[in-house]
């Protein structure tokens, strides 16, 4: 049974990346266009990771992982951010968001992996 | 296609949209439309365009994007206003960031002395700023000391231990919160456990009976004996993320010898007493921890938050979500896919059409329950056919916004000060009909820029406001698409386009003609009031050409205009080029079809209309003046004999190369949407003949091209021979 991984991202881009990485890992990918529609496609099925990207509109990463941490039913799912900031008051921002870890842009598919590894026990 | 190959494909077609929504934003900053979520759009136009950048490695696009970002993340923060001058700064380098997509996109060289200018004057406009801009990170280099400690997989290895290796206590009391945010002390422990020689004691004292257990709540306290090559930094940075929702405390041991198996509890002013908890095995890939017991029976907070009836908050939580808009769905699908499934559809539509003749002249009565079958399906053809058209249906907003982008051109390049205004942009087309428009209209653009609009200064002393505007609006219109360029300057010069077309030999020179006629003079081949020939609208690329790249697509396109206040161009296109809009005639014993746009009047001559001219040659009145008369069925090669006018009907065509002609044809069936079916693809090109349609009989029906089949023949209407002798 492969892990399921939610990632958002408005670009369509980065969503081809990462699903790439991602399913060459051999993970299980779906996938939201902004966090708004990140929320609808939790009320569908719960992810055993999230990945999010920051800058997104309708609802950015921030109020995405604000409201995925106020929801009791995905408790305890680790949230990675991957953005192209490294500002330390962004880091702080969705640390206080609740983020559990955080990926700068651009990565490789390695960096990327070892990382979803280390969150996903 | 290679994977990355095609998600290249796709960041690129990506940077075309994200360029569109930069420029429609940003002009709506420029007239001062925007509000703050417009300015988060264009800042995220940038923002994403310099990522995608970043992960195809294009340095070129990524160096100036970053400073583009920055100048735009000052404006969204409130640090830079968005004056005129800072607006026009970032319409120019969106300008140039196109430039730089393309130029990465076919690996092309870039003017890099415009690059810095444009970044200096990005950099000019920030030091206007007074605080130090928040984000200025450089582009490259941010990874490393953010990014996850990289794995330090050590293996165990008591006996010779590294030279440089320290020892430290790690005291780590979780809160609650840790939990919540998706971390797990299990994982920051193998993290620690990886960098060395670990040992990690549980503190359970503070974990309360099972009853009063606070399912969410954090009791353990965990203390890890470390001896690691690593420095502070590096497990100080392992914590980095649970900084806040911990008590954490590092002692570096420089006092040498830490206790082995059995721990000692070391006299620190730790908040917690390490429990006599049972020796720890050394660090291994797997988590290791405590009593398995004291463990379990406090289970992830997870399980527990399962097991317990915690009710969540539903109603807070639903008042919580934004609301929740649906977000439309896309595929991508090869074009190649679609041409064949329009084609199929095409097919489709002739069959039923065959299909329900061949039913009514069995003799089936319309009331059969057959008939009525037909009716159904011929319904459902037409629609799978529109949804099927609907397919390669695009807006035409990408189009307007390169027109966006000529106008500020030529503003700069003119001296004119002129604005463009679109509307309708959402209209859709197909997409064929797009891209053979993008050159007409980019033309009539530059004309209305170029000669349209008057300089400022005229302008003002006719009492206009010194700015210019262009309007470029579409719309669906009884089943085609209307466009129109429409201009506020100083409208046609009649007096001179007259003066010009005399000249030229257009018209004689004491021709009578309406104002709507000699607006019309500019489509004619040859034509151009430019006194110097601008290098803006070209050389001699008149409205001739423009007018006939409309036609092909099978369009009209007309012209109004008021002096002093502007002209119109209006063009009205077929939605798409897989049917066409047809009469349906009868010329001998053959069926044939001619494109309605063609048509301008249907008569029954009258004998005192028709007027021989030479021997061979005859004309009928026409509004005033005369037009050639041609027997279609002549020169197709069907009768050797022109046929009488007078009994016949008479189309009116308009071309370009005559302006106007009668086609003298038998009858007419009647009018009706056909698809085309390529000539070429099935036989060869056929001088005269556009395409061809399957009519319901079965039968072929070819559909003329006017233009081409008149000009074959004189204006005297005697063709030169017969077209089609040979083709049945």
């Amino acid at each position: 049974m492969s892990m399921t991984i939610l990632t958002v991202d408005d670009s369509r881009t980065m969503r081809d990346m990462l699903k790439v990485a991602l399913m060459d890992a051999g993970y299980r990918v779906i996938q939201a266009v902004d966090g708004q529609h990140g929320l609808e496609v939790l009320e569908q099925e719960t992810p055993q990771v999230i990945i999010t990207d920051i800058n997104m509109p309708k609802l950015d990463g921030f109020g995405f992982i604000e409201n995925v941490r106020r929801d009791e039913r995905y408790l305890g799912i680790p949230i990675l951010v991957l953005t192209t900031e490294s500002s330390p008051e962004k880091k702080n921002l969705a640390r206080r968001a609740g983020a559990t870890g955080w990926i700068v842009k651009p990565f490789d598919s390695a960096k990327l992996v070892d990382v979803v590894r280390r969150v996903a026990a | 296609m290679d994977t990355m190959a095609a998600i290249r494909e796709t960041f690129f077609q990506e940077c075309e949209e994200q360029l569109g929504e930069l420029e429609v934003g940003l002009n709506a900053m420029d007239e001062g439309v925007a509000d703050s979520e417009t300015v988060n759009a264009v800042f995220r136009a940038v923002h994403s365009i310099k990522g995608g950048a970043g992960a195809f490695k294009l340095d070129r696009l990524v160096r100036f994007a970053h400073t583009f970002e920055t100048s735009l993340d000052l404006i969204r923060s409130g640090q830079l206003s968005p004056s005129t001058t800072a607006v026009r700064a970032m319409l120019r380098s969106a300008d140039l960031l196109a430039d730089l997509v393309k130029a990465s996109r076919s690996d092309h060289p870039v003017d890099e002395a415009r690059v810095d200018a444009q970044i200096a004057e990005l950099k000019a406009l920030s030091e206007d700023v007074k605080e130090a801009p928040a984000s200025a990170n450089a582009a490259g280099g941010e990874a490393e000391d953010l990014d996850f400690q990289p794995v330090l997989l050590q293996l165990d290895d008591f006996g010779a231990s590294e030279p440089e290796a320290t020892r430290y206590t790690i005291k780590l009391i979780p809160a609650p919160e840790l939990y919540r945010k998706g971390n797990e002390t299990v994982r920051l422990l193998r993290e620690l456990s990886r960098m060395g020689e670990f040992r990690v004691e549980c503190d359970t004292q503070h974990v309360p009976p099972l009853d009063v257990i606070d399912p969410e709540g954090a009791y353990f306290a965990w203390r890890v004996e470390l001896k690691t090559a690593e420095d502070e930094a590096a497990i100080q940075e392992l914590f980095e993320f649970v900084i806040d929702d911990c008590e954490l405390e590092i002692v570096v041991d420089r006092a040498g010898a830490v206790a082995a198996s059995e721990a000692s509890p070391p006299a620190a002013a730790a908040p917690i007493a390490p429990a006599t908890a049972a020796p720890i095995a050394p660090a291994e890939e797997a988590p290791v921890f405590a009593q398995p017991t004291a463990f379990t029976s406090a289970d992830p907070i997870e399980s527990v938050a399962a097991a317990t009836a915690v009710e969540p908050d539903k109603a807070k939580i639903e008042a919580a979500k934004p609301e929740m808009a649906a977000t439309p769905a896309t595929i991508r699908v090869d074009l190649e896919r679609v041409d064949r499934l329009i084609n199929l559809v095409g097919e489709l539509v002739i069959n039923q059409a065959m299909l329900s003749q061949r039913v009514l002249e069995a003799g089936l009565a319309r009331s059969s329950s057959v008939a009525a079958g037909l009716g159904a399906l011929e319904q459902l053809t037409r629609e799978i056919q529109e949804g099927v058209m609907a397919i390669r249906a695009q807006p035409v907003k990408p189009l307007f916004q390169r027109m966006s982008r000529i106008v500020r051109e030529l503003t700069d390049a003119t001296g004119k000060v002129v604005r463009l205004r679109t509307e309708g942009e959402a209209t859709e087309v197909d997409r064929t009909v797009i891209e053979r428009l993008a050159d007409p209209l980019t033309h009539m653009i530059r004309n209305a820029v170029d000669h349209g609009v008057e300089r400022p200064e005229v302008r003002e002393a006719a009492g206009k406001p010194a700015q210019g505007e262009v309007k470029l609006s579409a719309a669906h219109r009884s089943g085609r698409i209307v466009i129109e360029v429409s201009d506020d300057g100083a409208g046609i010069n009649r007096q001179r386009v007259r003066e010009i077309a005399i000249k030229k030999e257009l018209i004689a020179p004491d021709a009578q003609l309406t104002d709507g006629e000699i607006d019309n003079l500019l489509f004619m081949p040859g034509f151009s009031t430019a006194q110097s020939i601008s290098n803006i609208s070209g050389r001699g690329v008149g409205m001739d050409v423009v007018k006939r790249s409309i036609q092909a697509l099978g369009g009209r396109i007309t012209i109004a205009s008021r002096p002093g206040h502007g002209s119109i161009f209006s063009m009205s296109l077929p939605l798409t080029l897989a049917v066409l809009d047809g009469m349906v005639v009868k010329v001998a014993d053959q069926t044939l079809v001619v494109p309605l746009t063609a048509i301008v009047e249907t008569l029954r001559p009258k004998v005192g209309d028709v007027h021989a001219l030479g021997v061979n040659a005859r004309v009928i009145s026409d509004r005033g003046g005369f037009a050639p008369l041609i027997d279609v069925g002549q020169e197709l090669g069907y009768r050797r004999d022109a046929g009488d006018p007078v009994g016949s009907v008479v189309l009116i065509v308009e071309t370009e190369v005559s302006t106007r002609c009668a086609l003298v044809v038998d009858a007419i069936h009647d009018q009706r949407q056909v698809v085309i079916k390529s000539l070429e693809a099935n036989y060869r090109q056929v001088p005269g003949i556009a395409a061809a349609t399957i009519l319901g009989d079965g039968r072929v029906a070819l559909i003329l091209d006017i233009d081409t089949f008149v000009a074959r023949t004189n204006r005297s209407g005697v063709g030169q021979e017969p077209l089609l002798a040979a083709v049945g």
